[in-house]
């Protein structure tokens, strides 16, 4: 949808002028770095370690729930590592990917020389090594870490948490101000950076997701900042904000923290959407359907994202006109959303679909997450959700939005770039077996949840009743043989990085966007001056 | 219209190299974690915390000092252009919208504690058995001057300094904003006088507010842990505090750059979103003085 440009490879002088300076290289390169590819490269980097990390958590919790009873670990233990899994997959994994994905091709779909700010987005990166150092640092001092559920819910994470919660506390804070500070780059860059000619409705449509979701940070990382802060009174000064008897009250806790909670989630689904509209086109070999229904839908997911997060509250005892009203509006966002599914399969309706690897991705994605926003939407019915509350049907419905969702679009846009990024074009064997493997495992590890959690089995607890036990065996093996499927992605991608088969510009053919005019691998610096769009 | 396009888009900076955010990153590693071990040793023995958060706040000056140095360099030496100075201006108006919402989180926590968790623990609509239960003796009122626990306190009044720190902190955005003016007309001497004036009204407002604290703590028995409605009464003009003292700090160090002959009526980004910054924290305050004192 960018409107073609009107310089092509062959007519794209910047490209070796440009490489005339020479790129720095080494520590200075990656620690001083402006570059919004370096930096984008950075996050994605970071990302795919906290990915690995929050995954050998993952594998430790499937392992001790392989059979009912107690195996390996004291539950405070299995406490720890649900909480900081979940802390490290959101904020650690799936948030700095699609940063990194900004980064690196934000500035190419709009012709711009680099992100607006270039200095404050390698201080946002930078923010975040140390925030998880932290974060991870805890878990080996006395006492250990957060154990609380990445939702610390008051009274777990103010009365009976362990004393080292301050240093999640702080680390959540300078998480906060390293995406707000992204946020805000992301945002400048594309209102005040679009190449001339680009007029919003030619703005390809992973921008528009992006400066949505980059609004909502804004919007929503201060709040999870306040809710942090006062946990941290709460527990270290007397303050009685979550206790009842200085007249506080700990439901209000959940307030704050789903007020951010809910959009949160929209932060980690709205670039997975923007990411599915470009490769989808490029595949099926159409222009997108329905641009314009596209950017109004995301932008009423985001505003009815802020009046939906009671639903995560619908069983605290709250009076029935809330909880009818938080009913619907949470049904009303599956509007937009099924707009947005059907807009893709219309799109490759009557294409000339081609299977290549990220299109398998995305292919995976509508299936599967709409899998997952139909178990939302059975969340969403009040009287049912009094059952299905804190089951498995929950962690089976959020994973099927955040892993086949986020993180499968996050790996097709990774196959979709990586040619231009390096230059070469990846293993497609090895890309297609990663394919195969995940899609297969990720269902048998998650599709089960619904299951046992229709049954009644509880979240967040290392033991079960003996009935579950046949579905958790299944479960335990889809999760190892998922996690040991992400270690030949590592491969794929590392070995695509050192060498392969060359590719042209247009490494898709029918891609289109002024990211595909550059050369691959994109040079150091583009777009110098900007490319006029007509 | 081609030319102005031609000119808006000519050549947007990017600056080269620099060490400056990866110094800021450690800066605020050691703020967060010294903050972090500070908390966890307060009433205990150690006081590695402490020194760590010093050293973060003194790594994270210089790095403000040094990095806002190069980019009034920058500035002065004619790199950027008119989209830059929007970026600028830009990402300004968004830190603000932060601040904002962060705001909004303390107001949003006084709402509730008034209009429902109060109430509810006073028996108010169908929760007469949880006063019943709980705490039967307690009364809902506001100010919360008895929490359920039955810890005693008083309120704040409006009058007397709380009146008085609106008045100073009315005053200062009017005499930055006729600062502002001065600049514009070119007016030099009455700029600077008008940017003193408003870096004293800054910081009387804080020695007004330490003394009001004071007066607060060893007067009213209104601590921090009075329960909620001290709760929101230190939270909220803590931070606000912390906002003026912040704000203050770039007034003056505005102040300084127009000694020094910088910003004229086309270049004046710095000085433009230090007064933003004491605009807004001037509505948050009159919000506050309706809100926690005056209702
Ligand atoms: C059709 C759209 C959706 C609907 C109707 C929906 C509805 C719900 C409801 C009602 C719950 C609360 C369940 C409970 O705790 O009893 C829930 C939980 C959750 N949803 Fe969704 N959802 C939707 C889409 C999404 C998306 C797109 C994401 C993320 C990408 C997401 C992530 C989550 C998460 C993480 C939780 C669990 C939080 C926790 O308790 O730890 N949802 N959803
Ligand atoms: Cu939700």
């Amino acid at each position: 949808m960018t409107g073609a440009a009107d310089n092509t490879q062959d007519s794209y002088p910047q490209a070796t002028e440009q490489h005339e300076h020479h790129a720095p290289t080494g520590f200075k390169r990656w620690f001083f770095s402006t570059n919004h590819k370096d930096i984008g490269t950075l996050y994605l980097g970071f990302s795919l370690l906290m990915f690995l990390i929050g995954g050998a958590m993952a594998m430790l919790i499937r392992a001790e729930l392989f059979q009912p009873g107690l195996q390996l670990m004291e539950p405070h233990f299995y406490n720890q590592m649900v909480t900081v899994h979940g802390l490290i997959m959101v904020f650690g994994a799936v948030m700095p990917a699609f940063v990194g994905l900004a980064n690196w091709m934000i500035p190419l779909m709009i012709g711009a020389p680099d992100m607006a700010l270039p200095r404050m987005n390698n201080w946002s990166f930078w923010i975040l090594p140390f925030a998880f150092a932290m974060l991870l640092g805890s878990l080996f001092m006395e006492g250990g870490g957060p154990a609380f559920g990445w939702t610390f819910y008051a009274p777990l994470s103010t009365t009976y948490s362990n004393d080292n919660t301050a240093m999640f506390v702080f680390a959540v804070h300078i998480m906060g101000i390293s995406s707000i500070m992204g946020a805000i780059n992301v945002i400048v860059t594309i209102v005040n950076l679009r190449a001339p000619g680009m007029t919003w409705m030619k703005t390809p449509m992973f921008v528009w997701t992006w400066l949505i979701t980059a609004f909502l940070l804004i919007a929503v990382m201060p709040v999870l900042a306040g809710a942090v802060t006062m946990v941290l009174t709460d527990k270290y000064f007397g303050t009685d904000f979550f206790n009842a008897v200085g007249g506080g009250d700990p439901v209000m806790f959940q307030h704050i923290f789903w007020f951010f909670g809910h959009p949160e989630v929209y932060i980690m689904i709205l670039p997975a959407f923007g990411i599915i509209s470009t490769i989808v086109p490029t595949f099926s070999r159409k222009k997108l359907f329905g641009y314009h229904s596209m950017v109004y839908a995301t932008g009423s997911i985001a505003i009815l994202s802020f009046v939906v997060w009671m639903h995560h509250m619908f069983t605290t005892g709250m009076p029935l006109a809330a909880e009818l009203f938080f009913m619907y509006s949470t049904m009303l966002i599956s509007v937009p959303t099924g707009v947005k599914i059907f807009n893709w399969v219309a799109t490759m309706w009557r294409g000339a679909i081609s299977f290549e690897v990220p299109m398998l991705f995305a292919i995976a994605f509508i299936v599967l997450f709409t899998i997952g926003g139909f178990s939302g939407l059975m969340l969403a019915i009040t009287p049912a959700d009094f059952q299905y509350h804190d089951t498995y049907f929950v962690v089976a419905h959020f994973h099927y939005v955040l892993v086949t969702g986020a993180v499968f679009s996050i790996m097709a846009g990774v196959y979709y770039w990586l040619p231009k990024w390096s230059g070469h074009m990846f293993d497609i064997r090895l890309a297609k077996t990663h394919f195969w493997l995940s899609l297969i495992s990720v269902n048998i590890l998650f599709f089960p949840m619904h299951f046992v959690g229709l049954a009644g089995m509880p979240r967040r607890i290392p033991d079960y009743a003996l009935q579950f036990a046949d579905f958790n065996a299944i479960i335990s093996i889809g999760g190892f043989a998922f996690g040991l499927s992400q270690l030949l992605f590592v491969w794929v991608v590392l070995k695509c990085v050192r060498g392969g088969e060359k590719v042209p510009a247009n490494v898709w053919q029918a891609a289109e966007g002024l990211e595909w005019d550059v050369p691959s691998p994109a040079p150091h610096h583009t777009f110098a001056t900007p490319p006029v769009i007509k | 219209m081609k030319s102005a396009a031609a000119t808006r888009y000519d050549k947007y900076y990017v600056p080269t190299q620099s060490h400056w955010p990866i110094v800021g990153a450690v800066a605020l590693f050691c703020i967060a974690s010294g903050a972090g071990l500070t908390v966890m040793q307060i009433g205990k023995q150690g006081t590695s915390g402490s020194y760590l958060l010093m050293t973060g706040f003194a790594v994270l000056f210089f790095m403000l000092f040094g990095w806002i140095k190069n980019v009034v360099h920058e500035s002065m030496s004619g790199l950027y252009s008119s989209q830059m100075d929007f970026s600028f201006r830009q990402s300004m108006w968004w830190f603000i919208f932060s601040e904002v919402m962060f705001f909004l989180v303390f107001f949003g926590v006084l709402f509730y504690a008034r209009m429902f968790s109060v109430p509810w623990l006073g028996g108010e609509g169908n929760n007469a058995m949880t006063n019943e239960l709980l705490w039967p003796e307690f009364q809902s009122v506001w100010p919360l001057t008895t929490t359920p626990s039955g810890e005693t306190t008083q309120a704040m009044g409006w009058f007397g300094l709380p009146l008085l720190n609106t008045f100073i902190l009315l005053t200062s955005s009017v005499t930055v904003h006729f600062a502002h003016h001065a600049l514009l007309a070119g007016k030099r001497t009455q700029l600077k006088a008008f940017m003193i004036i408003s870096v004293l009204l800054g910081f009387a407002f804080l020695y007004f507010q330490v003394t009001e604290y004071i007066h607060a703590y060893h007067e009213l028995g209104l601590t921090l842990a009075s329960g909620i409605y001290g709760n929101v009464f230190y939270l909220l003009t803590g931070f606000h505090g912390m906002h003026v003292t912040l704000g203050a700090i770039l007034l003056l160090i505005v102040t300084l750059r127009i000694f020094k002959g910088h910003f004229n009526k086309d270049n004046h980004f710095a000085f433009e979103a230090a007064t933003w910054y004491w605009h807004f924290v001037d509505i948050v305050w009159l919000c506050l003085f309706f809100f926690v004192y005056v209702l």
